[in-house]
C-alpha cells in the first residue's frame, strides 16, 4: 500500500505542450538519477541483462532492483526472466512509454535550460 | 536549476554513450579485405625471394587499412554513430597497440631475417586487436578475433611454408566470413 501511494507521487504529471516548462513539470519518475541511467541505458541497446545494467551503473543489486521495478511498474520498461545454462537471467528492455518518457524529459531539460539563458 | 539541467542532460549522454556497442565495424568492408587478402595470398605465392613476399603483403596491409577506415566512416555515417563517441575511441584504443606493436615486430624479425615467423605474429596481434577491440563492439568482432588468435598459434607452431596460406585462410577467409555475418546482422 505505501509503495502504491509513493508511486501514485511519482506517476508522471500530464503536460500541455504549451505551458512553459517549470521543475514541476518533470517526470519525477525518471528524474531521479539511477532510474534516469537505467532508462538512458536502456534507450540505446535492444535490451540489457540484470548484471550489465549494474555494471554500467555502478550500482549494488538491491538498488537496482528497486529502481527497476518502480520503471517496471509505470510500464517504461519491461522485463524477462529466463535461464541460462541453469543461471536466472534477467532480460530489460525500454517499452515505447518509456523512450517517449525520455523524449519528453529530454525536451523538458532543454526548454529548462533555454528558459534560464533568455532570463 | 540551469547547472542541474545541465548535469542531467551530461549525465544521459554519459550512459548512453558507456552503454552503446560500437556498431561501426563494417561487414562489407572486411569482406573488400578479405577479397584483396586472398588476392594478395596468391601473388606473394608466386614470389622468388622472402623481401618480395613480404612486399606484397605489406602492400596489402596498407589496402586493407584504407578500406576498413574508409568502410567505418561510411557505416558510421549510415547509423548515424560517431567514430568520435566513447565506443568509438575505446575500439580504437583497443586496437592500435596490437597493430603498433604488429609492425614494429614486422621490421625487428625482418632485420633478424626471421620472416618466417610473421604470418603468425600477424595473425595472433590482429586477434588479439580485434578482441581487444570487440570488448567495445557487437558480440561477434571478439569472436572473430579469438579465431584469428587460434590461427595465429596454429601459424606460430605450423611447418613454415603453410605461413603464407594460413595468412590467405585468416585475412583472406575469416574476414570474410565474419564480414558477411556482420553486414547481414548489423547493417552493412
Amino acid at each position: 500500500m505505501a509503495r502504491q501511494s509513493a508511486l501514485r507521487k511519482e506517476r508522471p504529471q500530464k503536460e500541455s505542450p504549451q505551458a512553459p516548462a517549470t521543475a514541476q513539470d518533470l517526470d519525477r519518475l525518471i528524474h531521479e538519477r539511477m532510474r534516469l541511467g537505467l532508462v538512458s541505458a536502456l534507450a540505446v541497446n535492444d535490451s540489457l541483462t540484470f548484471s550489465d545494467l549494474k555494471r554500467l551503473l555502478q550500482t549494488t543489486d538491491g538498488n537496482l532492483s528497486v529502481h527497476a521495478r518502480k520503471l517496471e511498474d509505470a510500464g517504461y520498461i519491461a522485463c524477462a526472466k529466463s535461464f541460462d545454462n541453469r543461471m536466472p537471467r534477467t532480460d530489460y528492455r525500454l517499452t515505447a512509454a518509456g523512450r517517449r518518457a525520455l523524449e519528453r524529459y529530454l525536451s523538458h531539460m532543454e526548454a529548462l535550460i533555454q528558459a534560464a539563458r533568455e532570463r | 536549476m540551469h547547472a542541474h539541467a545541465m548535469d542531467h542532460l551530461r549525465y544521459i549522454r554519459e550512459t548512453m554513450e558507456g552503454a552503446a556497442s560500437f556498431t561501426a565495424v563494417p561487414g562489407f568492408g572486411g569482406i573488400a579485405m578479405g577479397a584483396t587478402a586472398l588476392f594478395a595470398a596468391l601473388v606473394a605465392a608466386e614470389q622468388p625471394t622472402p623481401q618480395r613476399w613480404l612486399v606484397v603483403w605489406v602492400v596489402e596491409g596498407c589496402l586493407a587499412l584504407v578500406i576498413g577506415v574508409v568502410a567505418m566512416i561510411r557505416k558510421a555515417r549510415s547509423v548515424n554513430v560517431s567514430l568520435f563517441s566513447r565506443p568509438g575511441q575505446k575500439f580504437a584504443l583497443g586496437l592500435a597497440p596490437p597493430m603498433l606493436a604488429a609492425a614494429l615486430l614486422t621490421v625487428v624479425l625482418y632485420n633478424q631475417n626471421m620472416v618466417v615467423l610473421l604470418p603468425g605474429i600477424w595473425l595472433l596481434l590482429y586477434g588479439v586487436g580485434v578482441v581487444a577491440a570487440g570488448t567495445y563492439s557487437v558480440k561477434v568482432v571478439p569472436a572473430m578475433g579469438f579465431c584469428f588468435m587460434l590461427l595465429g598459434a596454429a601459424a606460430l607452431l605450423a611447418p613454415a611454408g603453410w605461413g603464407n596460406w594460413l595468412l590467405a585462410a585468416g585475412f583472406g577467409g575469416l574476414q570474410t566470413v565474419f564480414g558477411i555475418i556482420i553486414a547481414r546482422r548489423y547493417g552493412g
